[in-house]
């Protein structure tokens, strides 16, 4: 009996992380837990200081202590530096610049010897002065972080489009607001971990959390004094990033001169204390905006400069900018646009990159001064924002084409779902209530880019693919899996294109020594840049089997499908031959033999940024719209956030249960950093070191979620799909301070809005401080 | 220099003997000489409940109990739920529901899950949130998570 098969789709259905059923019975070996023969553990001695000479080591009592295999400080890694501006050296020579500096490691036989030992070891100082402050590292006189840099002006970015002085000409009202930003931790679950083993011919094998592979091979090489072919990257599954592991840090380069030292593989893994001190922490900013508007609310000029704090060494934190820059020259038309970023070396810990990048940043300040704009022209911040939404496809002043975005759309759904504009008049009238609990709901929105960020060369990712004898597929893929699902979504693409079942395909994406190249896990790419390679090579491999499926018929390949394990006649779906028998046919046939087996290299259609910050640097670009209703308890200043509406423009959805993973995740992390975390810094040191004082949000804290996926359909991406991965994080925390001040009538600019601060603040507001 | 002490102990249903060092928690214990690696350190602290296990009945933060405490007890942890018989419902529910991201907290949660529905086998939303407060997620936003319990409570009440 005739065989038919209709096609059916797996796109935007309801699928399973393939990594799920092995981390539910704990079959998954992260690289905490891992263990290697022989291996060795080592541990990093910190300075006390925050800027202070180095005037002596004395380690000769923990080189003496039984199970000590090495000890080593700066002599002994004579490599490079590391960091963005590479003024890093993994263990400090001469100077520590911040509280998280590396004198010395030890390896030893257990974590409890390596922690005596590092006891033991003396250090003597004289102490320099310090800076803390950016204004007061910029002033004439300031102590100087780095000798090279009298300025301690580690970074400076410049942009301006349009004219401004027209800009203000033409403003009926400006509004100028400051805003400064926090630090906040990223609290990966798995605390920072790496181990390294060197072989005999002096390569080096290094596992690694990194979310940046081949960029790690290139950046740690020189400080290793190792050429990086001779660098191999393995990366086990590991306990979140969320962008923290983008760039190098010291205890890399350190764990693997320890074992280059004793010949021994060894593991060095933080403790939750040493996460919180000496991990990267988001970028904190001192925004200032200026911008005008006419009458009616449309902008005429925006200005922004800030200041931010970069600690005493420079990672990607400094980098931040070039996102920030996007959006506050980008988001919402304005014909005029100006903004200056300058990195300050201080004596403060250092920043890294972290979901969002400089977008959550950017976001707080200027969607909290849009709904300070529209309330200066008495405009409602629904109406006021969809005055000025970029339309599709305009060009923005640094050349981007948006391309097919819906702000618009994303705005007006939000807005309608939570009946914000009733909302939000009615909460208005009562600022002045004596009621305790006040009820107030706030919107706002981000602009980012959503189909990779072309911040090197290329923005690509290569793919291998090849197929077995029995139809089983295995896809060697550049990009990572941290968790966030590209192994479910990869499987997903490759079984649409070749009618297998996703179980039967293997993703292999944990080693340099296999995968061909890739720029990493960042600027929520890898769906869509690693999606549209894998897409692309199982296209090559259909057509090399339909081909020859085609051979034994009198039809041409066009006219062949792959569905559900059989080559089928596409028109009737009529079931020819079994996908393995014709796999098996082509791998026996004697002289004519072949395997399937194809390769791709993606490059995305944009292009990196000119000196001038000119470029489309993203393969699209995306808008999410939030909507959060809170409660204040406007005597302890409580905030409880009880529903929020999120309208995102997701190109298209491919899984459903991926996607509002990354949303509701990405959410709560937001929620963080506008309620309750923050890595107290003062004078240099870390106060909050655990998560008993650094609250990260828990359970009963969520709220309701009400989710909406816009699908316009991008016409590069994988099946339509954009980038979806950031937003989430970046447009909530405004969204919560913008309710704050509908129901309370009370602004507070720099966040996270605690009770305390928020009691205070109302307190003020109403005279009783 | 460490002393140890011999004790004797139920681990996920077989009797099993170890010399503890009196100084050791019994995260430390299970993850090293019995590789028990899904009991998670993540803080050490007590303060984010990977390290999560149940004894005689208890929800515990191994981090925080003594090896020795152990003896004489029956332990369960994550890697005692899974048997020839198949995986039990709450795994199966975290898998179901998308509960799981990156993972790290994963075993945490289904051993507190495990022991709240010994408890209550029929929990209210609230009751499930304040069940888990005591377990840090940072990737999923809690919310598959919750919808995890309730689909494994749902089971359990059966």
């Amino acid at each position: 009996m005739d065989k038919i098969i209709e096609k059916q789709s797996l796109i935007g259905k309801r699928v399973t992380k393939l990594d799920a059923p092995d981390k539910a019975v704990a079959r998954t070996r992260y690289i905490n837990d891992m263990v290697l023969p022989r291996m060795l553990f080592g541990k990093i001695l910190r300075t006390d200081r925050v800027h202070a000479h180095i005037v002596s080591i004395d380690a000769s009592a923990a080189e003496a202590l039984p199970g000590v295999a090495a000890v080593i400080t700066a002599k002994d890694t004579p490599g490079g530096k590391i960091g963005v501006l590479r003024d890093n050296p993994p263990l400090k020579t001469d100077t520590v610049r911040c509280i998280r500096d590396e004198i010395a490691a030890v390896a030893a036989d257990s974590e409890e010897i390596c922690d005596e030992a590092i006891r033991l070891i003396k250090v003597e100082y004289d102490d320099l002065p310090t800076v803390f402050d950016c204004t007061e590292a910029l002033a004439a006189g300031a102590p100087i972080i780095h000798e090279d840099c009298p300025d301690n002006i580690a970074m400076e970015q410049n942009f301006e489009h349009g004219d401004m002085a027209a800009g203000e000409a033409a403003s009926d009202y400006i509004v100028e607001g400051e805003y400064n930003v926090h630090y906040v931790a990223h609290c990966n679950m798995g605390v920072s971990c790496t181990l390294a083993d060197y072989d005999t011919d002096g390569r080096v094998t290094i596992y690694t959390q990194t979310q940046y592979p081949f960029n790690v091979k290139m950046d740690i090489a020189p400080s290793l004094g190792v050429h990086p072919g001779d660098v191999r990257i393995i990366q086990p599954p590991v306990g979140g990033a969320f962008g923290s592991k983008l760039d190098v840090y010291p205890y890399e380069p350190i764990c693997v001169f320890l074992a280059k030292k004793t010949r021994r593989p060894v593991k060095l893994i933080y403790s939750r204390e040493e996460e919180f001190i000496a991990s990267p922490t988001r970028q904190p900013v001192e925004f200032k905006i200026r911008a005008g508007m006419k009458k009616d609310g449309t902008l005429t000029f925006r200005d922004c400069d800030s200041l931010l704090n970069n600690g005493g060494y420079t990672s990607w934190g400094a980098t931040t900018p070039y996102v920030t820059m996007r959006t506050m020259t980008s988001h919402y038309t304005v014909p005029n646009v100006k903004y200056r970023a300058r990195a300050v070396y201080t004596n403060n810990p250092f920043a890294g990159s972290f979901r969002g990048y400089g977008n959550v940043q950017a976001t707080w300040a200027l969607e909290t001064h849009m709904d300070k704009m529209a309330e200066t022209i008495g405009m409602d911040p629904v109406a006021f924002r969809l005055k000025n939404a970029n339309p599709p496809n305009e060009i923005t002043p640094q050349g981007s084409n948006l391309g097919c975005i819906d702000l618009t759309g994303c705005i007006k759904q939000a807005a309608e779902r939570s009946d914000f504009l009733n909302k939000w008049h009615e909460n208005n009238k009562g600022w002045d209530s004596s009621e305790r609990f006040r009820r107030g709901i706030g919107i706002a929105t981000s602009l980012h880019n959503a189909g990779g960020a072309k911040i090197h060369k290329s923005d690509g990712c290569g793919t291998m693919l090849k197929m077995d004898d029995y139809a089983r597929v295995t896809i060697i893929t550049g990009g990572s899996e941290i968790g966030q699902g590209l192994d479910t979504v990869l499987a997903q693409l490759v079984s649409e294109e070749l009618g297998v079942p996703m179980r039967d395909v293997t993703i292999i994406n944990n080693d340099s020594a296999l995968r061909p190249w890739d720029v990493g896990v960042h600027a929520s790419r890898t769906t869509y840049i690693a999606g549209n390679s894998a897409i692309r090579v199982a296209r090559k491999a259909r057509e090399q089997i339909l081909k020859a499926a085609a051979s034994h018929t009198n039809m041409t390949h066009e006219m062949l499908d792959l569905r559900q394990g059989y080559v089928v006649q596409a028109e009737s779906g009529l079931a020819l031959m079994p996908l393995d028998k014709i796999l098996r046919q082509m791998h026996f046939a004697g002289e004519d033999a072949e395997l399937v087996m194809a390769t791709d290299y993606y490059e995305p259609p944009s292009e990196p940024e000119d000196k001038d910050h000119m470029g489309d640097m993203s393969a699209a670009y995306s808008h999410a719209a939030h909507v959060a209703e809170i409660v204040v308890d406007t005597k302890l200043g409580a905030i409880t956030v009880e529903k929020i509406w999120s309208a995102q423009d997701v190109g298209r959805v491919i899984n459903p249960v991926g996607l509002e993973g990354q949303i509701e995740g990405g959410i709560a992390m937001g929620l963080g950093y506008a309620l309750s975390e923050e890595l107290k810094i003062v004078e240099g040191k870390v106060l909050n070191p655990s998560f008993r004082d650094y609250h990260v949000m828990t359970a009963p804290e969520m709220p309701e979620f009400d989710l909406t996926f816009i699908e316009t359909g991008d016409a590069e991406g994988p099946a339509g799909a954009k980038g979806i991965a950031e937003l989430p994080t970046i447009v909530i925390a405004p969204a919560i301070g913008n309710a704050l001040y509908n129901a309370t009538g009370v602004r507070i600019d720099h966040p996270p809005l605690t009770p305390e601060k928020v009691a205070r603040a109302i307190a003020e507001k109403n005279g009783r401080l | 220099m460490s002393l140890t002490q011999k004790i004797i102990f139920t681990l996920n249903g077989k009797p099993v003997q170890a010399d503890a060092q009196v100084t050791a928690s019994a995260l430390e214990l299970l993850r090293g000489a019995f590789e028990l690696g899904g009991t998670k350190l993540a803080c050490g602290e007590g303060e984010c409940g990977a390290c999560t296990i149940i004894v005689d009945g208890r929800s515990r933060n191994s981090c925080l109990l003594p090896a020795v405490d152990l003896d004489g007890r029956e332990v369960l942890t994550v890697e005692g739920l899974w048997s020839e018989d198949g995986i039990d419902p709450v795994q199966q529910a975290f898998i179901d529901e998308g509960a799981i991201q990156c993972g790290f907290c994963t075993p945490g949660m289904i051993m507190q899950t495990k022991y709240l529905l010994s408890k209550n086998p029929r929990m209210t939303p609230e009751e499930i949130e304040r069940g888990l407060e005591g377990n840090v997620c940072r990737c999923t936003g809690y919310k598959k998570i919750i919808s995890a319990v309730a689909a494994a409570s749902a089971v359990a009440a059966e």
